[in-house]
């Protein structure tokens, strides 16, 4: 695709990086410069490459190390990062991005357009589990055109492309280090080397991670930090205690417990915000195994969700955080629709009928737990009570993480708790929990209930690849189809507050919030 | 006696070799495997991905083979690699060491030094109000658990009378050195060490008392006294002596534990010690690591079992420890 021909899209899609670079401005005044913020993150990461590792707390830490070619607002409009401009065919096939000049590595080198093309076309490809399937399934050809300019060819137009190049997804990695190496067992993943704002100083485990100021960084007034110190408190009352204290300034989301937050945000000088999500949007279920029975019948699932009080559970479980969901596709993710989809409110007398209608005879059900902590523990006996009240029978089974892991992945369950990032459009993260080519064992997070509905494939097939004018109507028709049958119980787009001192400003201006780099936070 | 240690050695090797093979059969029998967390953490995973991990942490090949590795690993005194955390198990658990010797040494120390002293005074002080005191407090501290004591001094001495920090080895960002990062972290230390030091009070000082009282009955402390020896002597001489015995039994019991770690005081306090590392390998079935862990425990357990039988002879000449 020749440059020349790129037309009115382009220019759109440069106009629309110009605004978003104004964007990234401090909003909260003139932002003083040194200093150090102390953050808590949780639990401690096993490493902070984050190519390599995509724990949350890996992202929290190392988004900060290492960048990416986009950052995106709160709307999900991408930003400029490495990338300092994009075009875009006319076609929607072909991505050409253009570098910031004068970027270096942490070590000194200079960052090119073959790092890019290491990273995305090599790095990536072989170890990233969310970069993976984009770039095998997606991508025709990923060239470099001169130093600072790099062209993504697809194979065809992918609509969430634009969204895959976030910190966490696309991390650019150097390739002067990794080149020919043993990517898992190379050195410097102990002493990660990114272009982000901040630099790897120290990590003492067991206590804390320490980065520096970057002081050869490509944004000249930025960060503002002299370094930012993640510390490690594992035991969730202490890790507020800590911020009672006044030993940090951050706690990240679910770092406490929820029942926590509103107690520590009537503290002098704390404050709570729930941006920085959009992104991720995480979406809370619960997957019946539809092999299994009665779980199979549609109208037993219903019968489920009228009986389930999802206020109850966001309102007292959640503390009121939270937005109780219509269907599939979270509402702050693109393409969500509520129209013409059915409404479940809480009614236990039409839960009671439909479980006559159902056929079920009073077999016990199986509820494997998440085992992510108290709130989630709450959250399943709330519901084994809802089921109780309208003649459901249902045990709760407790695991860990790795045996809930196992135990999902070989489909070994009844019903259990899930939660899913959307990763902002659903061909990338929602569609993988209802198609049926996702019906695989060893997966956790695919369509693990074993869901299939062959127009619901096809809706979602033919969304991912139609052009973007086209996609909403696609995934209006499917949120309409899932909120009939129920493939999943669908409980809560969740909320993660993150608490944190009033003083601590421009704390979360993108997408992914806490996730990204710290670059434009300060301390009053 | 060099014969009995190179018999209590050999057995001691053979012990190690089969709490290892115990250990990998144990942590295997668990669900889930590295690469399901791995791949879990991701949010997402292919299955060919989850296989490559497979294969890159040697979980594809059959059971004996890895465990034969683990083996050969262990006698030659290699702890394995972390994939997962990118370190050698060795270095993993050396960088920990430290900070738990600090803590489990100290509580040891303190509970040992105030334990057994608390239990000879309330044993003769039985029945007096001193007593009293000391049983009841050793009672409570030995029924509450260590967790919810641990919780409450935080609220208190941290967040209510502010006079020591509630988490952590050292203040963190504070970038003291020399004698001022002593002093820090001995700051740090005080409310772990006493919390975990408190719990083994209890239990030394009910031992003690209970055993000074049982030996101060024998007949042989009956004839010293006949004899007109001066009631300190009896005590020092006839009575802690021999009271002692079971006090060193435990003492060694949790010198063995030293290196082990404390995992809920570690946890709560925000310790970086091995009881943490063990629990976040476990939570993540980092096998290399929690084998790792549990092998150096498991042979500080049998050292010391060893010392404490060599502690008993010193104590007591009458055990032949080589019989």
């Amino acid at each position: 695709m020749k440059r020349s021909i790129l037309g009115a899209a382009s220019i759109a899609a440069l106009l629309a990086c110009a605004g978003a670079a104004g964007a990234q401005q401090a909003a909260s005044g003139s932002p003083k410069k040194g200093g150090a913020l102390q953050v808590v993150v949780t639990p401690e990461p096993p490493m902070l490459m984050q190519g390599l590792n995509q724990n949350g707390p890996t992202n929290m830490i190392a988004g900060n190390i290492y960048e990416s070619l986009l950052r995106y607002d709160e709307k999900l409009n991408p930003m400029p990062s490495l990338a300092k401009s994009w075009e875009i065919s006319p076609d929607q096939t072909v991505y050409t991005f253009k570098l910031q000049e004068g970027v270096t590595w942490h070590d000194g080198k200079p960052f090119t357009a073959d790092d890019v093309v290491f990273t995305l076309d090599k790095f990536l490809r072989e170890v990233h589990p969310r970069w993976r399937p984009i770039v095998n399934a997606q991508v025709k050809a990923i060239e470099k055109v001169d130093d600072l300019t790099v062209r993504v060819s697809l194979k065809q137009p992918f609509g969430p492309f634009m969204l895959s190049q976030e910190v966490a997804s696309a991390p650019m990695i150097p390739k002067h280090v990794y080149e020919g190496t043993d990517f898992r067992a190379n050195p410097a993943n102990n002493t990660p080397i990114g272009t982000g704002p901040m630099k790897f100083g120290e990590w003492r485990k067991g206590s804390f991670v320490k980065l520096v100021r970057n002081e050869a960084y490509w944004d000249k007034d930025r960060p503002h930090f002299d370094e930012m110190y993640f510390q490690f408190i594992p035991d969730a009352a202490a890790r507020a205690v800590a911020y009672e204290t006044g030993k940090v300034d951050v706690l990240t989301g679910g770092a406490v417990e929820i029942f926590d937050v509103a107690r520590l945000a009537k503290l002098p000088n704390s404050c709570v915000t729930t941006k920085g999500w959009e992104m991720f949007a995480p979406h809370a279920w619960i997957t019946p195994n539809t092999t299994r029975g009665i779980l199979g019948n549609k109208t037993f699932r219903q019968a489920m969700m009228y009986a389930i009080d999802r206020d109850f559970g966001r309102d007292v479980i959640w503390s009121g955080y939270g937005k109780i969901p219509t269907g599939p596709i979270s509402s702050k993710t693109k393409f969500y629709s509520a129209e013409g989809v059915k409404i479940y409110k809480y009614d236990p007398e039409m839960a009671k009928k439909l479980v006559k209608e159902s056929g079920y005879k009073g077999e016990k059900l199986q509820f494997l737990g998440l085992p992510y902590g108290e709130t989630w523990q709450r959250w399943a006996e709330a519901i084994k009570q809802n089921f109780a009240d309208v003649g459901i029978n249902m045990d709760i089974v407790s695991t860990d993480v790795p045996g809930w892991t196992q135990r999902t992945s070989n489909f070994d369950f009844d019903l259990t708790f899930n939660f899913l990032y959307q990763l902002g459009d659903p061909a990338t993260g929602v569609a993988r929990s209802y198609v049926s080519t996702n019906i695989v064992k060893g997966n956790p997070f695919g369509n693990v209930g074993s869901y299939s509905n062959p127009e619901v494939d096809k809706l979602f097939a033919e969304a991912a690849i139609a052009p973007a004018e086209a996609r909403q109507a696609l995934y209006t028709k499917v949120q309409q189809i899932l909120a009939e049958e129920l493939p999943v119980l669908w409980l809560l787009e969740l909320d993660f507050p993150t608490v944190y001192r009033c003083n601590v400003k421009d704390l979360v201006t993108t997408a992914i919030g806490i996730n990204d780099s710290a670059k434009n936070v300060w301390k009053e | 006696m060099l014969r009995f240690l190179a018999s209590r050695l050999a057995k001691g090797v053979v012990v190690l070799l089969a709490i290892a093979v115990l250990n990998f059969a144990l942590i295997r029998a668990a669900p889930g495997d590295p690469a399901t967390v791995m791949a879990g953490e991701a949010g997402a995973a292919d299955e060919v991905f989850v296989q490559q991990l497979r294969e890159r942490f040697g979980l594809d090949r059959p059971m004996v083979e890895q465990l034969g590795i683990y083996l050969k690993g262990i006698l030659t005194l290699d702890l394995g690699f972390s994939y997962r955390q990118g370190r050698s198990v060795a270095s993993l658990v050396g960088e920990r060491l430290p900070a738990t010797l600090l803590l489990t040494g100290s509580a040891f120390a303190i509970s040992l030094l105030l334990g057994t002293a608390l239990g000879a005074l309330a044993a003769r002080r039985a029945g007096t109000w001193a007593d009293t005191a000391i049983t009841t407090a050793a009672l409570l501290f030995y029924a509450t658990p260590l967790f919810w004591i641990a919780l409450m001094s935080q609220i208190l001495f941290s967040l209510k009378l502010g006079l020591v920090p509630n988490v952590g080895y050292e203040t963190i960002g504070a970038g003291y050195t020399g004698l001022a990062r002593v002093l820090d972290i001995l700051h740090h230390l005080i409310l772990p060490a006493l919390t975990l030091g408190l719990f083994f009070t209890a239990l030394y000082a009910r031992m003690m008392r209970a055993s000074m009282l049982e030996t101060a009955g024998s007949d042989y402390v009956r004839t010293a006294r006949a004899k007109g020896v001066s009631p300190s002597v009896v005590t020092r001489r006839h009575v802690a002596r021999n009271a002692i015995l079971p006090v060193v039994t435990l003492a060694g019991l949790q010198a063995g534990q030293i290196v082990g770690g404390a995992i809920l005081t570690e946890t709560v306090f925000a310790w970086p010690g091995i009881g943490r590392l063990m629990f976040e390998a476990l939570a993540q079935r980092d096998y290399q690591v929690l084998l790792g862990v549990f092998f150096v425990s498991s042979a500080m357990v049998v050292l010391f079992n060893l010392v404490t039988d060599l502690v008993y002879r010193a104590v007591d000449p009458r055990i032949q420890v080589g019989g």
